[in-house]
């Protein structure tokens, strides 16, 4: 599903800063992968890279057997908009859009009618057992419920892959819990997912453990996240 | 652009940022508003000072004689002469342009010479021709005007002025063929006729005046073939003005006048005066739109500033649309339309508080009415409101521009970024 083959990746600021040296990396369809790292270790950067938010220097990028390189903004948002769903770590609601409409959004980007995208919203609210909230604004509703509203959103394109930045980030435990169990169900009904995290109880819930250090892999391992008690203190 | 779902995006953009939308919009509806009531109180003066002079054919010369400054043919310098009624058919005949020709002959008001049974009173009496009342316009409140019949038989019909109605006959008692003695002659009453404004008049008030058939008058009053003074009014098109050398020089010539007599053949008209007029009202006009189209900029000038500002502010926003697929088309296209839809609803309301304020003004004047008023209807033309709309909906997009650009410079990372 993800083929990355040699990334290089330079910020040339007052100081060329070489951020990502050489990735090789591969996430087969349906697996659940995180990245950890420290702070500069250059995983934001790899994340938006997978995202095509960012460009990269040298190197390939494959994203579902498709070559991603030097793509101009308009073919970018395609992709994104058709391939990829992003949860971020701020949740990043339209504040003056409720719930529905928030989730409607990327549909909008695809023309699709107004009634069958809001349709569409609700369903995906529904299943996140929101649809009684789907009339709020992001600002009614608790960090988990908003967390649910933006997995709903990425969801609601049918993407190829999932990317979380840092999705709990701004929760507390017993929500982060509560959201890393809906990642779980959501890649378990086969989507690819990739969670850029620095806590270990986040990582420890996915199948694959990716460490980051100074803009190379430095390690690659494969995770049981059933062995944890998924009841023990997720941070 | 004209899509109900991409129109009903823009709308909850903006129907839901209030204050935003509310600070953008403002400077173009004051615009817009100010444009509306400077230029219909504009209108009101001038449609006020047109109806001062209503009445009149603005394109007329009042030709009158005076004592002849040269000698010639024999004749000495200081000859006090008249033109004679024969004048007119020579005129007409000699220049196709003239509409409208009618000579003048006065008795002035002398004792009591107008008299109604018991009553009496003096008033000046006006000789004229049928063509005068297009010349020196009056309403005509009971009867008729003279016509060509009282000329061609000379009949002796009169005209009384309003004044003079209400004065020795009485209001509200049928004027029509009273007999009337006028200067010991009597004269069949035929019409009354009123001024169509009491601010200019030549020759005396009508109001106050009696008005005999010209003919009528040089008979039985032994006046023989002098006239006194002649209007002549120009067909459209034609500057009277440019006309009057030749006119002075048949006069002249017809009189024994030198052809170089700067003094005995004078012409007085009102067309300086109407062009001074009108120039002053383009004037007017022109001041008005540039002040108006000012505002306007200056609130056009304050939508793109503000938009330039939310689009700073609305990093985030954009940005988390840019991830979520929106192409930088697309976020060009809704800048713009907020600002589209933003100066184009702003701009109706403007015009409309604007036009329903001076349709309030104008119900008020109106309700009291005044002979003398200088301020009439009050009300922007449908083609200037046009015109400003238009301008409206062309700097809306003008204004977008700008911000437009800058939102498309905001990449999808830049939502992702924590600030």
């Amino acid at each position: 599903m993800i083929r990355l083959k040699n990334i290089n990746k330079t910020y040339f600021g007052a100081q060329p800063l070489h951020v990502l040296k050489g990735i090789d990396l591969e996430v087969n369809e349906g697996e659940m992968v995180s990245i950890m790292g420290a702070s500069g270790s250059g995983k934001s950067t790899l994340l938006n890279i997978l995202g095509i938010l960012d460009s990269y220097d040298t190197g390939d990028y494959h994203l579902a057997g498709q070559l991603v390189k030097d793509l101009s903004e308009n073919k970018a948002a395609e992709f994104r908009n058709r391939m990829i769903g992003f949860i971020f770590q701020s949740f990043n609601l339209i504040p003056f859009k409720t719930a529905m409409e928030n989730v409607a959004l990327p549909l909008y980007y695809q023309s699709m009618t107004r009634r069958k995208r809001n349709m569409l919203a609700m369903e995906y609210l529904e299943r996140f057992g929101l649809k009684e909230w789907a009339d709020h604004y992001p600002n009614e509703l608790s960090g988990g419920q908003k967390q649910r509203v933006s997995v709903a959103r990425a969801l609601v394109t049918q993407p190829k892959i999932i990317l979380a930045d840092e999705p709990t980030g701004a929760l507390d435990s017993k929500t982060s819990a509560e959201v890393m169990q809906i990642l779980r169900e959501v890649n378990d009904s086969g989507i690819t997912m990739l969670i850029v995290t620095h806590e270990k109880g986040i990582a420890q819930r996915t199948k694959k453990i990716i460490r980051l250090c100074d803009g190379i892999i430095k390690s690659v391992e494969a995770n049981d996240p059933n062995a944890i008690d998924l009841q023990s203190d997720i941070k | 652009m004209l899509d109900l779902d991409h129109l009903n995006e823009i709308w909850q953009t903006i129907a839901r940022n209030k204050t935003r939308s509310l600070l953008t919009a403002f400077g173009v509806f004051w615009g817009v508003f100010l444009l509306t009531i400077l230029s219909a109180t504009g209108n009101g003066f001038e449609n006020g000072l047109r109806k001062q002079v209503e009445g009149y054919a603005t394109n007329t010369t009042f030709i009158f004689t005076m004592p002849t400054e040269e000698p010639y043919k024999g004749y000495q310098t200081g000859r006090v002469w008249n033109m004679s009624y024969s004048d007119v058919e020579t005129l007409k005949a000699a220049f196709p342009w003239i509409a409208y020709v009618s000579p003048t002959n006065y008795l002035f008001a002398n004792g009591d010479n107008v008299i109604y049974n018991e009553k009496h009173g003096s008033y000046s009496v006006k000789g004229v021709l049928p063509d005068y009342n297009e010349i020196d316009r009056s309403k005509i409140l009971h009867g008729r005007f003279i016509n060509e019949t009282d000329i061609r038989e000379g009949r002796k019909v009169c005209l009384l002025g309003k004044r003079v109605y209400e004065d020795i006959i009485g209001k509200g008692i049928d004027p029509l063929d009273k007999l009337v003695k006028v200067n010991g002659i009597y004269f069949t009453v035929v019409g009354v006729i009123r001024n169509y404004n009491e601010n200019v008049s030549f020759n005396g008030s009508s109001n106050e005046s009696v008005i005999l058939p010209f003919t009528t008058m040089q008979k039985v009053f032994n006046l023989g073939d002098e006239i006194e003074t002649l209007a002549l009014t120009a067909k459209e098109g034609v500057r009277v003005s440019s006309m009057e050398e030749n006119v002075k020089s048949l006069i002249k010539e017809r009189h024994d006048i030198s052809p170089t007599d700067q003094s005995a053949v004078q012409c007085f008209n009102l067309e300086e005066e109407f062009d001074m007029f009108n120039a002053l009202f383009l004037g007017v006009h022109i001041l008005i739109w540039i002040v108006g189209l000012g505002t306007l900029l200056s609130g056009i000038v304050g939508v793109s500033n503000i938009m330039l500002v939310t689009v700073k502010e609305r990093v985030r926003e954009i940005g988390i649309r840019r991830a979520l697929g929106a192409k930088p088309r697309s976020i060009m296209r809704q800048v713009l339309s907020e600002s589209l839809l933003l100066t184009i609803l702003s701009g109706i309301v403007g015009l409309c508080i604007g036009v329903g304020i001076m349709i309030v003004v104008t119900i008020v004047i109106n309700a009291n009415p005044s002979e003398n008023i200088m301020f009439l209807e009050p009300q922007i033309r449908f083609r200037a409101a046009v015109t400003a709309l238009g301008i409206v909906v062309l700097s809306g997009v003008a204004a977008g521009i700008l911000p437009a650009l800058h939102a498309t410079q905001i990449k999808a990372i830049d939502a992702i970024r924590e600030d």
